[in-house]
């Protein structure tokens, strides 16, 4: 199992498996779950009987030979079906299993309270044994044995086993990072780890479930169609029954061969067969895209989705802001205010200040000694809105402009002109302007810049070709939110957002009858996240955000929504066409066998025999033979899915018109005549 | 021959150009704006009063829908009733007789159920008093029927949200008020002047050229047959409905009564344009409805005005084309047109006879009759062609990546089952019963009924085959009329018929009511760049490409054993 490719749509293990499972799934009380299949099922049944009937000397019906071979394409037709289904399981169960894997059977260095005097006693168990609300320990060089929550410790971490992302992560207690997926490595450091879930109920577990079949439900989108389906198919068993009468009013035996034949071709056994492969395939390529769905009904809504809640920090733009421009006031020297900047940025761990402290060290300017003893470093707080450093009596200040400016003019100071000025631009082009005072005298300005993720414009460009409308969500206060929207192309924001904001935001639309899909890692997320129609927790996010949210993304890539939205467009789409492939092939079909039927005795409908069909046998035999082989022609495409357009619902309906249903029409005569041609080679 | 052709042409413009201001009308007096018939609201004030009804109360869809059913079950045993004693009943100059019990359940289903399959003849089988109180008032009350429930849908597609579709009572009563009365008046009044008799005097005696005498019937005639066409009835006052010249006496009231009969079905997609302020969608519904009636209509004309093969190749000259079967003063290209338009509407009034119609002809009208939705029927075309609309829906919905919506509603599981439903109905009535007339031909010919099956047929062969299931279908399609050359007259036909006759009214009325109340009580949702627009071309030809290809699918075989196996034989 460890060397499975998973690009391969059919890779021989699975093929193998999945052909079992063919056989397997042949038992009535598997078969009766689709519709359309078990009539198909029950038409074998009844050709195998016609079959036993002949042989016990009935001659009304036509050569044995005949009669084995249709009730053998009729039984190689349901196993088709079959077959694509277990191939969609196969290939998920896979996928799954080979994220499970990891984690299964890692040692556990579980903490055993040992009496009333709280002392710990470690032993280390296989991580099968590990239940929820146990603890354990983690040190660098341990495999993570199960999904938890630090209580304790930070620690980087490795989890390329699972993201494919090679950068360690860093992971905490406390806060919206304290959360560990199994089969993770740590790298550093030693984290205690409290187990929250009960083995076999992680979202792993859950998802194999829902692709195995013992607790997939059917989505409500594929009841519908499913009704739809079964409609189409006692439409034509009227037909079928009808026949009879009719046939005999004209004059005309017709075989049982010829009406299950016929019958069999008229309802939609290409889609019946491939429905609920198409519907496990959406949950794996979500899969596949590192995202875990809880749902086949979250991939479905996903295709619906109207408005998307992003993040700003790292979804839309790199991390933080960077300083990317030092604007000193008139009469200072640049160096001299760049090493002020730079001292004040010394201490200040925030990105902001890193960048600071990057950007001054880039353009030449080296970070002045400083001696401890006489340096006191002041943090941000949010009282004084600035920080930066007091060294041998000198203060060096960093802050917002209104903060810094009171301070200054409090001093009996002026505010530079110049200085002012630019901060004016710096905050209309949507940067965040940092003033640096020396001793209460403005020195200059420092510019910062949100730096927008490359690619991104494009994305946002093409989720509104699909109609999805994306909605930034930023602590930045409105002007700026406004420039970076407009920049990244954005079509709303919420500026100054606080967590219950988002909530607002989404009730809002949702009471308009939009669907909304948020992203977010925070417990103060969950309850927005669970009012989202679509909510994507992160896999680093807090145990109650993954709970809350319908999918959750291994890779912790807020962009992922894009790829999911994309998913459930063609799992849809996927349904659609085939359904309006398999009815319009019903056309050809009637031209291969009505007049196969009747010409006989009618021999005026020798005309509606269009294709030209040798005889009447071999017109039956390659309708069957044809409704047959679609069904694992079509695999591929029920597997893959078809591939969505961002060209409007217009162009795209024409477009799938034009190749599904015309192309639904014309393929089978093709393919019928094609069939017929060969039989004739043997016939 | 051209003349022919601008003949049908002018009709159908006049048509238009009618239905336009008329639609608009019928806009107005729905949503309650003021129009030139307002001078009528105290007097519906007072039959409100009379009949305890709150005009201000609306009904969701499932009140609305007891109310129609209710109502519809009283009229029923009320015709029953007078139908079953018309000969001891006044107003019976003719002294014609009681109708037998089946005969009369045929009848007064038929009439009920805007159908007017007509198994007696006008001139011997009723009475003027059931000529006026059962035919003519149910050919009123069927027609509001189906106008008020599709006026229910346009009230659920209005709204965004909202439960209430109407006061049944209220819709009915001005449809009966302020359409079909006044549009009735004026038309009954020149059929008058065209020679269209209006009295109440029994038969007259004339002497004809040849010196014998002929017994013509009479009665007050105008009235009903203005309302059998615009109310699309159909049911003729005598037996050989508008083919008889005192029905149907000219070219002009051949005309008229052609223009009256696709009048209203046309001018309610107009209404549809401004009532619920989508105008491109009710242009395309009626552009694609349009295609539908030439896709039909073409081939007839040309079949007909060809003439018949089988006599060509007797060397007989038909320089007027087929003319067996067809009135002399309307030609063949005119009986075409009104065959079509006669079978797409669900009228059933007859100028020619199908049965003598070209094997095209014939195949054409059936299918005009197994769609039933291009232009359709007083208010229940648009509704079955919304049970296209559902299906075509959810397909497209689910070909552009969406789960599928229908103007701002989710178009869901309970839906989709509902059209399914209706559309599995009228496969299952029209082979069903075809079947069990066919089964009953070929395996008990000789039962002993009042008529042997093996006498039902005048025709054998494929003729005979499409007469059966030309019989059922226009049942089905509500239409009533007949390839006539079918003894339909026995208990047989007038009971699988009856049968037949209400499972084509009114699961084809609820499910569409049903799907629109349904839907309207959903979230509205917003459209988006990703919404399927139904008022695009495309979606119009989508819709196009569901009704053919569920039509031709549904009844490919017995449409190729009757009339496509007469043409291949013919040809």
């Amino acid at each position: 199992m460890s060397n499975i490719n998973p690009n391969r749509l059919f890779e021989p293990s699975l093929v193998k498996e999945a052909l079992k499972q063919s056989f397997i799934k042949l038992k009535p009380r598997i078969m009766v779950k689709n519709p359309v299949m078990f009539t198909v099922y029950i038409g074998t049944i009844i050709m195998l009987a016609v079959c036993c009937w002949i042989m016990s000397g009935e001659r009304s019906q036509g050569t044995l030979g005949y009669n084995f071979l249709i009730f053998f394409i009729l039984l190689v037709t349901v196993l088709f079906a079959n077959f694509a289904e277990a191939i969609a399981e196969a290939r998920g169960k896979a996928q799954a299993e080979s994220l499970r894997k990891t984690r299964e059977d890692t040692p556990a260095k579980k903490i055993f309270p040992v009496g009333e005097i709280y002392m710990n006693e470690i032993k280390t168990i296989p991580s099968s044994q590990l239940r929820k609300g146990d603890v354990f320990i983690c040190e660098a060089g341990d495999t993570i044995p199960m999904d938890g929550e630090i209580i304790q410790g930070l620690a980087t971490i490795d989890e390329s086993a699972i993201t494919g992302e090679s950068a360690p992560v860093i992971r905490e207690a406390g806060g919206d990072k304290s959360s560990v997926t199994g089969g993770t490595k740590v790298l550093s450091d030693k984290i205690r780890v409290r187990v929250t879930t009960e083995p076999g109920e992680s979202f792993l577990d859950k998802m194999i479930a829902l692709v195995e079949g013992a607790s997939r439900q059917k989505t409500p989108n594929e009841i519908a169609l499913t009704i739809l389906l079964a409609s189409f198919t006692i439409i034509f068993l009227i037909v079928c029954v009808t026949l009879k009468p009719f046939a005999d009013y004209a004059g005309t035996p017709i075989t049982i061969a010829a009406f299950i034949s016929l019958f069999v071709c008229l309802i939609p056994t290409t889609i019946g067969g491939l429905l609920s492969a198409i519907g496990i395939a959406g949950m794996d390529r979500a899969l596949r895209a590192n995202v875990i769905t809880k749902s086949g009904k979250a991939v479905e809504t996903a295709g619906d989705l109207d408005t998307l809640l992003l993040d700003k920090t790292g979804t839309i733009t790199i991390g933080n802001r960077k300083a990317t421009h030092f604007y000193p006031s008139g009469g200072v020297e640049e160096s001299a205010f760049i090493e002020s900047c730079i001292l004040a940025s010394l201490a200040d761990e925030t990105p902001e200040g890193k960048s600071i402290v990057e950007l001054g060290t880039s353009v030449g300017v080296k970070g002045p000694a400083v001696q401890v003893e006489n340096t006191k470093f002041i943090p941000f707080t949010a009282e004084t809105r600035s920080s930066g450093v007091d060294i041998d009596g000198t203060s060096i200040r960093k802050g917002a402009f209104d903060a810094i400016s009171r301070c200054v003019l409090k001093a009996g100071n002026s505010f530079p002109a110049d200085t002012e000025e630019q901060v004016r631009i710096i905050s209309s082009n949507g940067g965040t302007p940092l003033v640096v005072s020396r001793d209460e005298k403005v020195l200059g300005v420092i510019e910062l810049h949100d730096i927008i993720k490359p690619g991104i414009s494009e994305r946002f460009q093409r989720l509104r070709k699909m109609g999805v409308k994306t909605v930034m969500v930023t602590g930045d206060n409105p002007l700026t939110a406004k420039f970076i929207a407009q920049k990244a192309g954005v079509d709303d924001f919420i500026a100054e957002a606080k967590p219950e904001d988002k909530m607002n935001y989404i009730r809002k639309e949702q009471t308009g009858g939009k669907l909304v899909a948020m992203m977010g890692d925070g417990t103060n997320d969950a309850p927005a996240l669970a009012q989202a129609d679509v909510g994507v927790a992160m896999n680093s996010g807090t145990q109650a955000a993954k709970e809350a949210g319908n999918m959750v993304d291994l890779d912790n890539d807020p962009t992922k929504l894009i790829e999911i939205v994309e998913i459930g467009k063609q799992l849809l789409m996927t349904r659609g066409t085939l359904t309006t492939f398999s009815i319009a092939n019903d056309v050809a079909k009637y031209f291969a066998i009505v007049p196969a039927l009747f010409i006989t005795t009618i021999p005026a409908l020798k005309a509606l025999n269009i294709m030209d069909l040798k005889s009447p046998e071999s017109a039956i035999l390659s309708a069957v033979i044809f409704n047959a082989i679609i069904i694992p022609i079509l695999i591929p495409l029920a597997l893959r899915g078809v591939t969505y357009r961002p060209i409007g619902a217009g162009a795209l309906l024409r477009r799938n018109l034009l190749i599904y249903g015309l192309g639904g029409i014309i393929a089978p005569f093709i393919g019928i005549k094609l069939i017929d041609m060969l039989l004739a080679l043997f016939m | 021959m051209n003349t022919e052709i601008l003949g049908i042409i002018a009709s159908f413009l006049i048509t238009i150009l009618l239905a336009f201001p008329l639609g608009k009308y019928i806009a107005r007096v729905f949503s309650g704006e003021k129009t030139f018939t307002d001078f009528l609201n105290p007097f519906e004030r007072r039959i409100f009063r009379w009949c305890h009804v709150d005009p201000a109360k609306g009904m969701n869809w499932k009140e609305f829908l007891k109310a129609m059913l209710t109502i519809n079950l009283l009229w029923l045993v009320y015709a029953f009733v007078l139908l079953l004693f018309q000969g001891h009943l006044p107003l019976n100059p003719d002294g014609n007789p009681d109708m037998t019990p089946d005969l009369t359940f045929n009848t007064a289903i038929s009439f009920l159920v805007n159908c007017n399959l007509q198994d007696y003849s006008g001139e011997t089988g009723v009475t003027y008093l059931t000529q006026l109180f059962v035919i003519t008032f149910l050919q009123f009350v069927s027609a509001a029927t189906g106008i008020a429930c599709l006026i229910a849908l346009f009230n659920g597609l209005k709204q965004k949200t909202t439960t209430n579709l109407g006061n049944f009572w209220v819709i009915f009563t001005k449809t009966i008020t302020r359409i079909l009365l006044p549009l009735c008046l004026i038309m009954a009044v020149l059929l008058a002047f065209n020679g269209t008799p209006t009295s109440f005097d029994g038969k007259d005696t004339i002497t004809t050229l040849q010196g014998d005498t002929v017994q013509v019937s009479r009665g007050p005639a105008a009235g009903m047959i203005a309302i059998k066409h615009l109310g699309t009835n159909g049911g003729g006052w005598f037996g050989a409905n508008s083919a008889h010249p005192l029905e149907n006496p000219n070219y002009f009231t051949n005309m008229l009564e052609i223009v009256s009969q696709t009048l209203i079905p046309v001018a309610l997609l107009f209404a549809m344009g401004w009532y619920i302020r989508r105008k491109k969608f009710a242009y395309i519904v009626f552009g694609i409805m349009t295609v539908g009636m030439l896709v039909l209509l073409i081939p007839t004309v040309i079949s007909e005005v060809h003439g018949n093969p089988e006599i060509s190749r007797l060397g007989v000259s038909q320089a007027t084309g087929a003319m067996e079967g067809k009135e002399v003063r309307i030609g063949p290209a005119a009986s075409g047109y009104w065959s079509i338009i006669t079978t797409i509407i669900s009228t059933g009034s007859v100028n020619s006879m199908h049965d003598s119609s070209m094997p095209v002809s014939g195949l054409m009208q059936m299918l005009g009759m197994l769609i039933n939705a291009f232009y359709g029927g007083d208010g229940v075309g648009f509704l079955n062609y919304y049970i296209y609309i559902i299906i075509a829906v959810f397909i497209s919905g689910l070909m552009v990546g969406r789960t599928p919506e229908f103007m701002g509603h989710k178009v869901e599981a309970r839906e989709v089952k509902i059209a399914a439903l209706v559309t599995l109905l009228s496969a299952f009535v029209v082979k069903g019963f075809t079947a069990l007339a066919a089964y009953y031909f070929v395996h008990h010919p000789n039962a002993d009924w009042a008529v042997k099956p093996s006498g039902w047929l005048n025709n054998p062969g494929y003729h005979g085959f499409s007469e059966m299931l030309y019989q059922y279908t226009s049942c089905n399609a509500n239409n009533g009329s007949g390839f006539e050359g079918l003894a339909d007259n026995n208990p047989f036909w007038n009971i699988t018929a009856g049968l037949a006759l209400l499972a084509g009214r009114y699961l084809p009325m609820i499910g569409p009511v049903a799907i629109g109340g349904l839907l309207a009580g959903k979230k509205y949702i917003p459209e988006s760049s990703g919404t399927l627009k139904v008022d695009s071309f495309t979606f119009g030809i989508m819709t196009f490409a569901v009704i053919i290809i569920i039509t031709a699918l549904s009844y490919f075989p017995p449409l190729i054993l009757g009339p496509v196996a007469e043409y291949f034989s013919m040809h």
